[in-house]
């Protein structure tokens, strides 16, 4: 199957509206004959399905949590980019665009980003009708600050608290669909199955979680709005439930998996405590505006430390390694994110670690408190301290804070086309779950973006260019694909829980989790990468041999419903080291140790860059890697999509 | 790491139909830095190697914003801890030897699933029963259109911080949702952009938030002592002037 981006010809500035102008509408009468299932209620899924309804068609809408409003979205704290230029500071939707084609170290598609850039001023129009509390100045405008090292006052934001009132701002409209009828709503309810009929998507299977209840759902088309695949990793800052099933399914139907090897590690997270740990917390970027990230220069130090035996004010300043202000002196601790959560390793591994499980680095607001007082620090951060102090007990405006690098986010997801539709025709993709707009790299403020974009203003006109080639109402779950895929997904469930092994899903979700962060984490290597796919099948195979999960596949199971998902981790992890594997460069996320600048290189002579820095290799990799699926157990296949520069030249980035 | 040995006492119960009971478990060798979610995740670990269902809760974010945990724990809904979600709750806030008891958010419009899992749709319906601003997508004014004072905006927000987990409703000894109605009412009763369908608004969820069965309001304040995010009961008081408001105005019309 060939790869075509059906990205418009034309000017990069007129692509989107003149395929707006160019694509075939459905008529208003028409509308009402389509279905459409939308998986996942987040920004992205429950911004689709509340404006899919509005323009008429008839929405089916799924999520595994109690109620839409629970999304995980909703745990964004720094806000939204849009490029409204209120500031008057410069900014402009070519300026967004070119920000984020370079944070995503070119490795992402023009067309798609420029568009992205296009709609961000719609959506806070949007946001703001709606009632989202926008941080407002004293003239009653909206207040912006910069975020995530952009150069211009862009990032829109609601306190610390914008992912949750954006999320609300389209629960809310969502909850009005659901209530004129346009939507019907299945909580608590868990996609298991693509149904795929003549190479179409035309629905899905699903189980009802409470009473453990299989149906099928048809449709004319299918939106996965169904988030990233960070809990991998086992520990992340995603929700416990947050999970691929739903993307790994259509994988296996037939829908390519592009780039998920770029996962992007956040560096100010809260360290890990102990084995029994189940999630991380992020601890918002700003706080390195003010804080100083450094370890002891010696080992033994960090030792005494970690014991006990020294705390970090019997460390004089000579003793301290500000390691970001010495290699980054003009960034310094405001330096990328995968650069700061690097360098963290680094300092880590050297056995110069302060938390106890000796990984975690100090980040200290002594400084700052000495220099504007402790009354002005209270007010910038007053909320994270708070909750700093809540989950590890320390006082950090007496103590510095101790953080360590967690898996955030991850830019990598099904395959998509202009019109956001993977290759498997009628399969929409949507937020996170999609690969399309942040390339290796995502910037601050722009996951919220994505997803009200791709939700609100993208798919709403794309769909109709898939629906308009269809005949509404053409397949319905008479059909034996549905019964055939109903069957699968019982014998699954059934074989699942008859395994009546001796271990828990959590322990093989755990286990897998450190080898891929091991292996596939913050850097890779090939000998890492090749190891770790020789020990997932054997954790596979134990996995389908000695889970134990009690209970019954009828009624409420969450152990049940865990099994499912890591079952898919554990398949998913080999496209993701495979992926890692194949790509012999470094850019953005994804840092392969072979590929770094060295002092001998001529960029590093001539100052372009510096030493350690991530090496791309544009003449190999300047492609989208997307993976199709084979048969359990032999490695996917890799379909290329090129990327096209023709606005932007890529460069070498420097934050000497 | 200091490791606390308890005695908990959890209600369990196997469907809605189930009359339901409490069980008593030894929760052994706790680290007090684990959350106290964690703690049931270690005992779960060893009710499924003995061959037990494991206890059944709601939880999802586990950062106090998701609003999905929802324990009543020694009788108070997410403990007596202030401004804090179960998920929050750190188990050095107990000491070795306690005896805890965990029971699910109790209310009539809260039916028990399983466990500690509680069906809340109930609030969902009362959102859908006027709790937003009808704007159709794409038919938005300019941000900067309509200004928005400071004050309005900072109540606005003070309001829309709700999680929406039920604490209030599980604590009152009404069962009742004035201050999670009020919240959301508030919220967008404070904004110019939510003046247009404010009397509609307000009286529709106040009657879907009767027609669930949630109890009245007797200004005892609990709610806003169990609030995760300390949302103030004046809220139910602009409630009250908005309703009676709205009531005149429509026995007018």
């Amino acid at each position: 199957m060939s790869l075509d981006s059906k990205v418009p010809t034309g000017p990069l500035g007129e692509k989107w509206s003149s395929h707006k102008m160019g694509s075939k509408l459905i008529n208003p009468a028409n509308k009402r004959k389509f279905k459409i299932i939308v998986v996942g209620s987040g920004l992205a899924g429950g911004s689709a399905a509340a404006t899919l309804s509005e323009l008429g068609y008839q929405v089916d809408c799924f999520c595994y949590q109690d109620s839409p409003r629970r999304a995980h979205s909703i745990a964004a704290q720094g806000g939204i980019n849009a490029a409204k230029n209120y500031q008057n500071d410069g900014d402009s939707v070519f300026r967004l665009f070119y920000d984020t084609i370079k944070g995503g170290d070119f490795r992402s598609r023009e067309a798609n980003v420029h568009r992205l850039a296009e709609v961000s001023t719609e959506i806070i129009d949007q946001c703001v009708a709606q009632g989202v509390p926008f941080a407002r100045e004293y003239g009653g405008l909206l207040d912006n600050r910069s975020f995530g090292g952009a150069q211009v006052k862009r990032t829109f934001y609601a306190r610390g608290q914008t992912g949750q009132q954006l999320l609300i701002g389209c629960y809310q409209a969502l909850s009005k669909e659901i209530a004129k009828g346009g939507v019907k709503m299945h909580s608590r309810t868990e996609m298991l199955d693509l149904v795929v009929v003549d190479g179409h998507a035309k629905g899905i299977i699903v189980r009802n979680l409470v009473t453990g209840e299989i149906t099928s759902h048809a449709a004319d088309a299918v939106i996965l709005a169904t988030g990233g695949y960070g809990n991998v990793f086992y520990l992340s800052t995603n929700a416990m439930g947050c999970n691929v099933m739903a993307a790994f399914r259509a994988h296996k139907r037939g829908a390519y998996i592009a780039n998920p090897c770029y996962t992007q590690i956040h560096p100010t997270c809260i360290p890990v405590s102990g084995d029994y740990q189940s999630k991380l917390t992020l601890m918002s970027e700003s706080l390195r505006n003010d804080g100083r990230i450094w370890v002891p220069k010696s080992k033994e130090d960090a030792a005494a430390i970690r014991d006990g035996r020294k705390s970090a004010s019997d460390i004089d300043e000579d003793s301290r390694d500000y390691y970001l202000e010495r290699k980054y002196p003009s960034f310094g601790n405001l330096c990328p994110r995968d650069i700061a959560s690097r360098a963290a390793k680094e300092c880590c591994d050297e056995g110069r670690g302060v938390a106890t499980t000796g990984l975690g680095v100090f980040l200290d607001f002594k400084d700052a408190i000495d220099r504007d007082g402790e009354d002005a620090i209270r007010a910038r951060y007053g909320n994270l301290f708070q909750m700093y102090e809540k989950i590890s007990g320390d006082n950090p405006y007496l103590q510095p804070m101790k953080i360590y690098p967690a898996v955030h986010y991850t830019m990598g997801g099904l395959w998509v086309d202009y019109n956001l539709m993977s290759n498997l025709p009628g399969l929409h993709v949507l937020g996170e779950a999609n690969f399309s707009d942040h390339g290796a790299n995502r910037l601050g403020a722009s996951a919220l973006m994505q997803g009200l974009a791709d939700g609100y203003f993208v798919i709403p006109s794309t769909i109709a260019v898939y629906l308009s080639t269809q005949k509404a109402g053409a397949v319905t779950t008479a059909h034996p694909e549905f019964k055939r895929a109903k069957n699968e997904v019982r014998d699954r469930l059934k074989a699942l829980i008859e395994i009546k092994g001796d271990r828990s899903v959590d322990s093989f979700h755990r286990e897998l989790g450190l080898l891929i962060w091991d292996k596939c984490g913050m850097a890779r290597d090939r000998d890492g990468l090749e190891e770790a796919l020789k020990r997932i099948p054997a954790i596979r195979d134990e996995f389908w041999t000695n889970v134990r999960i009690p209970g019954s596949v009828n009624g409420l199971n969450v152990e049940l419903e865990k099994a499912g998902r890591v079952a898919d981790f554990i398949d998913f992890a080999e496209v993701l080291c495979h992926d890692a594997l194949n790509r012999e460069e470094s850019c953005g996320g994804h840092f392969r140790s072979e590929h770094q600048f060295v002092e001998s290189d001529s960029e590093v002579q001539d100052g372009t860059t510096q030493t350690g820095e991530a090496r791309r290799h544009d003449d190999q990799f300047q492609y989208v890697a997307a993976w199709e699926h084979t048969a359990p157990g032999t490695p996917p296949v890799l379909h290329k999509e090129e990327l096209v520069f023709e606005e932007v030249k890529p460069s070498i980035r420097s934050y000497k | 790491m200091s490791l606390l040995n308890l005695t908990l006492k959890v209600w369990r119960q196997d469907n809605p139909s189930d009359s339901g009971r409490i069980e008593t478990y030894e929760a052994k060798e706790i680290p007090t830095s684990a959350s106290f979610l964690e703690m049931i995740d270690i005992v779960n670990e060893r009710l499924i190697k003995d061959g037990h269902d494991p206890i059944h809760f709601d939880h999802d974010c586990r950062e106090g914003i998701c609003g999905m945990c929802s324990m009543t724990i020694n009788g108070v809904p997410h403990s007596k801890e202030r401004g804090t979600t179960t998920c929050q709750l750190h188990m050095r806030k107990f000491s070795d030897g306690e005896t805890i008891y965990i029971e699910p958010f109790r209310a009539k419009a809260f039916p028990v699933i399983k466990d500690l899992v509680t069906d809340r749709s109930s609030f969902d319906r009362i959102i859908g029963a006027g709790g937003f601003i009808s704007v159709r997508t794409g038919s938005a004014p300019d941000a900067h259109a309509v200004p928005v004072p400071k004050p309005d905006a900072d109540a606005a927000f003070d309001a829309a911080a709700c999680i929406g987990c039920g604490a209030c409703v599980a604590t009152c000894k009404n069962a009742s949702a004035m201050l999670f109605v009020s919240a959301k009412a508030s919220h967008l009763n404070h904004l110019p952009q939510g003046q247009v369908e404010k009397d509609q608004r307000t009286l529709s969820m106040v009657r879907q938030m009767d027609a669930e069965g949630f109890g009245n309001c007797t200004n005892q304040y609990e709610c806003e002592a169990v609030c995760p995010k300390e949302i103030s009961v004046q809220h139910i008081a602009k409630l009250n002037r908005d309703y009676l408001a709205a009531s005149a105005r429509e026995g007018v019309s």
